[in-house]
């Protein structure tokens, strides 16, 4: 299969998969994937239940790994180091590739604990720092002012969107350079998605940002290039307003148009 | 109509068996109670016995059994709860894990007097502690550790996978993730079903029977090598042992209730403990 890359890719590649395959004990749910994910720069994915985008993100995070029975081919680079090498570090790679989760995780502790969390297990014991990051990163997710007179307070009485807000705070927080994002606005209603839209649109110009959506429209508005899968296999992959406009392949048109998904 | 009918037999068949629980456990509080209360006394809790129990106290059965029940957390809690989190978040489901399993569950279903002649055997005489608290709270860690275990896993259940790959996510690794962001929210849960299964530790004779409890024992022990009295065996021997067992009725029905209050002491330790908690951690 030729690589997919954007035409005029005058990005950076930050993430560069080769012929990933992909399986659950026997089942084999990614094919043959090859794609250069541009860095800082917010790259969507889209396509029907089940068409493995979720399993190609949490490969790049290796979060694969806690399944058992998982099996891998090919390569993933990031920053042209394999990332299932044996010497590889997953501890610093997860450090280095944030995940906010379809199901907003707050711990059930406070929000303080809740962001100071990752900087804690990364060594950071110092109140004064600790403070500083747990401000910065909250600024950052646009919650500061929101939550600054209750950091203390459960995180989980925050609202839906709220939660989400304080779990891309989370992730922040232990400065990484991707943020895998898997369907983070699906839970939520219109007006806390219009939010975690804005904070994407924010984040865009530090960060590397994968999303999983289900919603093309959501697609369409936040991402710069879009990937279409289905049935596992990568199917389009290109500038996201090309892919909706002019999709070179007839399954990504009849998808994208609404004919089936 | 027909169907009407049945259902309402069904429903009332249902109820009276449910009712029937309740009269047992009535009539034996109700019973220990009522025999029991007047035996009761300052004396009765804080002096020794005398005559071979039939005058004086039972004080030395009640620190007997305080002591064994404390020795059997000190060793059960630890092993049981470090099993628990090896089987549900360390072991890969496997052919072993499984027969891990099988094996607790077993161990679960070998009467009592057998672990207690197992506990004779090994740490009685092969150990050689003697018939000791050390050997009796050895003994009932092995007969309580797989309701420790099985009641211990079930806490860690509670604890959502989504908690862990958060976790892990934010680069913890594995044992981080565990001791930061599982074990906090499943312990309290871990620790009531130890306790409850503690509380019914309390109680048994079989294991004790061969390997710590002494027949009379006026005066309380010095060390965990020393041999004890307690309540569950006290009461054995004043009801079957005793040269005039009608005679020392009271003194048997005094024990059973302060046996009975013991154990539901025990039991509301573990109901305050996981009501505290429940107001806690709440998703």
């Amino acid at each position: 299969m030729v690589k997919m890359t954007t035409e005029n890719n005058k990005a950076k590649t930050k993430i560069s998969v080769t012929n990933l395959d992909f399986y659950y004990s026997a089942v084999q749910a990614l094919f043959d994937i090859s794609i250069d994910v541009p860095a800082k720069q917010v790259t969507a994915l889209i396509g029907p239940s089940g068409c493995g985008k979720s399993t190609f993100l949490r490969t790049l995070n290796r979060m694969n790994d806690t399944i058992p029975g998982t099996k891998y081919d090919g390569k993933i680079r990031i920053d042209d180091k394999d990332i299932y090498a044996p010497s590889t570090d997953v501890v610093a790679l997860r450090k280095k590739v944030g995940m906010v989760f379809q199901k907003s995780n707050p711990f059930p502790k406070s929000i303080f604990d809740n962001i100071a969390y990752g900087p804690r297990i990364h060594g950071t014991k110092k109140q004064s720092e600790l403070s500083e990051i747990v401000e910065k990163s909250l600024d950052r997710s646009g919650l500061w002012n929101e939550v600054k007179d209750r950091l203390h307070k459960s995180a989980l009485k925050l609202s839906g969107g709220q939660q989400q807000r304080l779990c891309i705070a989370r992730a922040l927080a232990v400065d990484p350079e991707i943020l895998l994002m898997d369907e983070p606005a699906s839970a939520l209603d219109p007006q806390a998605t219009v939010k975690i839209e804005e904070l994407i649109e924010e984040l865009r110009a530090d960060y590397t940002i994968i999303i999983v959506t289900h919603n093309m429209q959501q697609a369409a508005r936040v991402s710069g290039f879009t990937a279409f899968f289905y049935e596992g296999k990568l199917v389009e992959f290109g500038e996201t307003e090309k892919l909706f406009t002019k999709p070179q392949k007839k399954h990504t048109e009849d998808y994208v148009t609404g004919r089936f998904g | 109509m027909k169907n009407k009918s049945s259902e309402k037999y069904v429903y009332a068949a249902m109820r009276f068996t449910t009712y029937l629980v309740i009269l047992v456990i009535a009539y034996i509080i109700i019973d220990i109670v009522w025999n029991g209360i007047g035996t009761l006394s300052v004396e009765f809790l804080t002096a020794a016995p005398k005559k071979s129990g039939a005058e004086g106290g039972i004080f030395p059965a009640i620190i007997g059994t305080l002591y064994l029940v404390t020795g059997t957390i000190c060793i059960a809690l630890p092993l049981g709860m470090s099993s628990a989190v090896y089987l549900s978040e360390y072991a890969s489901p496997g052919r072993l894990t499984n027969i891990i399993r099988l094996a607790i569950i077993t161990l679960a279903g070998v009467p009592s007097i057998v672990f207690g002649l197992f506990g004779l055997g090994l740490f009685v005489i092969f150990l050689n502690f003697g018939t000791s608290i050390l050997a009796g709270s050895m003994t009932l860690a092995c007969l309580i550790l797989p309701t420790i275990i099985v009641s211990s896993e079930e806490a860690l259940r509670t604890v959502p996978q989504s908690l862990r790959e958060g976790s892990l996510a934010l680069g913890a690794t594995k044992w981080q993730t565990i001791y930061k962001n599982v074990l906090p929210y499943s312990i309290p849960g871990m620790i009531t079903g130890s306790i409850l299964g503690i509380g019914r530790a309390a109680g048994e004779t079989a294991p004790i029977l061969l390997t710590a409890a002494a027949f009379f024992l006026p005066k309380l022990p010095n060390s965990v090598f020393d041999q004890v009295m307690v309540l569950p065996y006290h009461l054995y021997v004043l009801a079957t042992q005793h040269p005039d067992v009608t005679k020392v009725r009271p003194m048997q029905y005094g024990t059973a209730l302060v046996l009975l209050l013991m154990v539901l002491g025990i039991n509301l330790v573990a109901i305050l403990i996981r009501g505290h908690f429940r107001k806690r951690y709440r998703w």
